[in-house]
């Protein structure tokens, strides 16, 4: 049997790209292990005991594994209610974000007016602006229209917050849809609002996950806002709850604070996990021919 | 600390005038909003309980408990104070009465106090809540520095424990480091103690005070604040970098370091001593390996010093009433029952410091030398204010010039010269700015 042999110029490049794919790879290992990390050290750590704690040889694997830190984290804090404020005023934040990003994204892009790039610029340099300079003008804002220690008022803060970036992320999404297929849409008689309703959005619709998500965990995870916007106890999110395990000084009540974080990252991940898989789909794959 | 120097630059630019109060207004019995700070399990419960207690005893003003952090407190307090919407009885320390005092945000207590309140805490108790005349807050807990000891290596080297009548002097403290301290590598190695100053200005601040320094000096006609860093004011400074530097008693890594996270390194046998704050020993008692014998020595004096080099500043936790609040009488009323004595050793046990009232310093509970109890309640006759209480301007003192500096100094970056520069010099700049 003669087999005809592979040149050794193309064996050799061959070669070469599996090494090159073997250095992928490990290196998108390296990576995974980077951003896995601190999630499964906050894991290890929710189930060790104030001893091993304060081992001077931490361990991966809790020796001792206990639910003790989830007890302790559940007695001391009202978790359950937090995490329930939280999904309320993120969620709702996160789709009226959305709902107003997804037409003005739409408007900036399609309708290049003056008044458009100077409404996109001025987004932009929103986004310069520290909290800092932001938190006691807005506060005294929300003051006038009674909604401090209001969960509205915080949804609110949070749609004001994240939609610049929504606003963003929707555009370049919305520049990706072929114009060819609107005009189609017209030819087939479909207004300005059909057309966006029943071509572009469904188009969309990865850009629209995304950006979703991207507005759900910031408002999630945001902190100073509700710190300062809310007072009342049953009002109080996750991420303000979250703080009451913690000391002057740095000291910190370590056990059942990652067990309460532990919890916490959990609405996010099933959020991610509920809407990843229309994060990948590529809806415009042969959209438009030639 | 940075973002309470921007925040307080933007209040000081905003000219809004904010009227109300923390309560939201009701018509018919008074309801007060309580902002307190407590965060471990036994402190949180016992504050519960008497707000619970406060409120069955009373019909006419309700208080309602609201659970507040000490993660960005400044912060909160700040903007809520500009927007008007502030909690009625506020929980928080001393270095924070200095702006929210001047800045108009607390009401003078000064006519408001019972009597008897006043005499449960000594004047220079008070002292540490008095700006310009004027009280802002019920100092009622205070947390003394200690020396915690692993107690079989200092008997191993045969070192004594001491007790609160007979401290080491720092020199002494030195000696008992180089004997405690073992020069073998890897996790052989071990040092006499370790200085976590996440926090150096305060620590430096305050333990300046055992060599008779100050290191801030308060201008008594009310002008600006002055640095000074002569040979009492840098004593303290210089023995820990001598420790960490030339001796090799102290470990450099831990200067980064807060008081908790030195303590696994503590439990290990790599330092044998620890200077902390008096609470950590709630921490210890937790987290100890079965079997782990600790004990609580006082901090070491300075040799001829005022207060027989005993002295320590502090920065005791504190109860004020917001100047917004409409029924400051009722609010005055609620911190007396708070601080009452038999309530203040509750708070004090739950908290794990001692309290004020020098009558509940007395106590049983408190007076016990198990947990080393005694050691640091005999240290409370010998707390002052902390250096920077009523100083305008520490804020950003400590931040822009102080802690750069200090951390260079005890690393050993920069000499002693070159940080008495950076304090006076650039320190003197900032204070310039700011009249008490």
């Amino acid at each position: 049997m003669t087999g005809r042999r592979m040149p050794a110029s193309a064996r050799g490049a061959r070669r070469r790209r599996g090494w090159g794919r073997a250095a992928q790879y490990a290196a998108l290992l390296c990576y995974l292990a980077f951003l896995a990390f601190p999630l499964l050290w906050l894991v290890s750590t929710a189930f060790k005991s104030p001893r091993e704690l304060g081992s001077v040889d931490p361990s991966w694997l809790p020796h001792h594994p206990t639910l003790d830190n989830f007890r302790k984290a559940f007695a001391e804090q009202p978790l359950l209610h937090a995490a329930l404020n939280s999904v309320a005023v993120a969620g709702a934040a996160a789709l009226v974000s959305v709902a107003i990003a997804v037409p003005a994204a739409y408007a900036t892009v399609r309708f290049r007016t003056a008044v458009g790039r100077a409404g996109t610029v001025w987004v932009l340099v929103s986004q310069a602006f520290p909290l800092v300079l932001i938190i006691i003008p807005l506060f005294m804002v929300l003051k006038v229209m009674h909604l401090i220690d209001s969960r509205p008022g915080l949804g609110l803060v949070y749609v004001v917050w994240t939609l610049p970036f929504a606003l963003w992320m929707l555009q370049g999404y919305v520049r990706a849809v072929p114009v060819s297929l609107e005009e189609a849409a017209a030819i087939d008689g479909c207004g300005r609002y059909r057309t966006l309703r029943s071509v572009v959005v469904p188009l969309l619709l990865p850009g629209l996950v995304a950006t979703l998500m991207f507005s759900f965990v910031t408002a999630w995870n945001e902190f100073f806002f509700a710190l300062v916007l809310l007072k009342s106890p049953e009002k109080q999110t996750m991420s303000v709850i979250l703080t009451h395990f913690l000391g002057a000084e740095g000291a910190a009540d370590l056990g059942p604070l990652a067990a309460a974080s532990v919890l916490a990252t959990l609405p996010s991940l099933l959020f991610f996990a509920l809407l990843q898989r229309h994060l990948v789909q590529g809806m415009l794959s042969g959209a438009v021919k030639g | 600390m940075r973002r309470r120097t921007v925040l307080a630059g933007v209040l000081g630019s905003t000219t809004v005038a904010v009227s109300g109060c923390g309560s939201p207004s009701r018509s018919g019995p008074p309801s007060l909003d309580f902002l307190s700070l407590a965060w471990q399990e036994e402190s949180v419960k016992v504050n519960k309980a008497l707000v619970e207690q406060w409120n069955a005893q009373q019909s006419q003003i309700k208080v309602r408990y609201v659970q507040g952090s000490w993660d960005d407190v400044h912060d909160q307090l700040l903007t809520s104070f500009e927007g008007g919407a502030a909690s009625d009885i506020i929980h928080d320390e001393g270095n924070d009465l200095t702006d929210f005092g001047f800045g108009g945000y607390l009401a003078d207590l000064t006519t408001l106090i019972p009597a008897s309140l006043r005499r449960r805490i000594p004047e220079r108790t008070w002292d540490t809540a008095r700006l310009g005349g004027a009280v802002y807050g019920v100092p009622f807990l205070q947390e003394p520095r200690v020396l915690i000891a692993n107690r079989r290596l200092l008997e191993e080297a045969g070192v004594t424990v001491t007790d609160s009548a007979d401290a080491w002097t720092w020199t002494e403290f030195e000696d008992v480091c180089r004997r405690l301290s073992h020069r073998a590598g890897g996790a052989a190695r071990r040092y006499g103690t370790a200085w976590p100053m996440k926090s150096p200005v305060s620590v430096t601040l305050n333990l300046a005070l055992t060599n008779g320094g100050r290191v801030l000096y308060k201008d008594p006609g009310g002008g600006p604040s002055q640095v000074r860093f002569g040979n009492a004011d840098s004593a303290f400074a210089e023995l820990v970098r001598r420790q960490v530097v030339q001796d090799g008693t102290a470990p450099a890594g831990a200067l980064a370091l807060g008081g908790g996270d030195v303590l696994p390194g503590f439990f290990a046998g790599r330092y044998a001593i620890l200077p902390l704050d008096f609470s950590y020993r709630q921490q210890i008692q937790q987290q100890a390996p079965e079997g782990f014998d600790w004990v609580v020595l006082p901090l070491p004096v300075g040799e001829s010093a005022p207060d027989g080099g005993r002295a320590q500043g502090v920065s005791p936790q504190t109860l004020s009433v917001s100047a917004a609040c409409k029924h400051r009488r009722e609010a005055m009323a609620f911190i007396d029952f708070m601080t009452s004595t038999p309530h203040m050793v509750r708070l004090a046990q739950g908290d794990w410091m001692p309290p004020t009232d020098a009558v509940a310093l007395s106590d049983p509970a408190l007076s016990t030398a198990k947990l080393g109890w005694s050691t640091g309640v005999a240290l409370a006759g010998h707390l002052a204010a902390s250096p920077a209480l009523g100083v305008r301007g520490y804020a950003e003192w400590s931040d822009k010039i102080a802690t750069p500096a200090l951390q260079q100094f005890y690393s050993g970056a920069i000499g002693l010269d070159s940080l008495r520069r950076t304090l006076v010099r650039d320190g003197n700049r900032v204070l310039a700015r700011y009249r008490s």
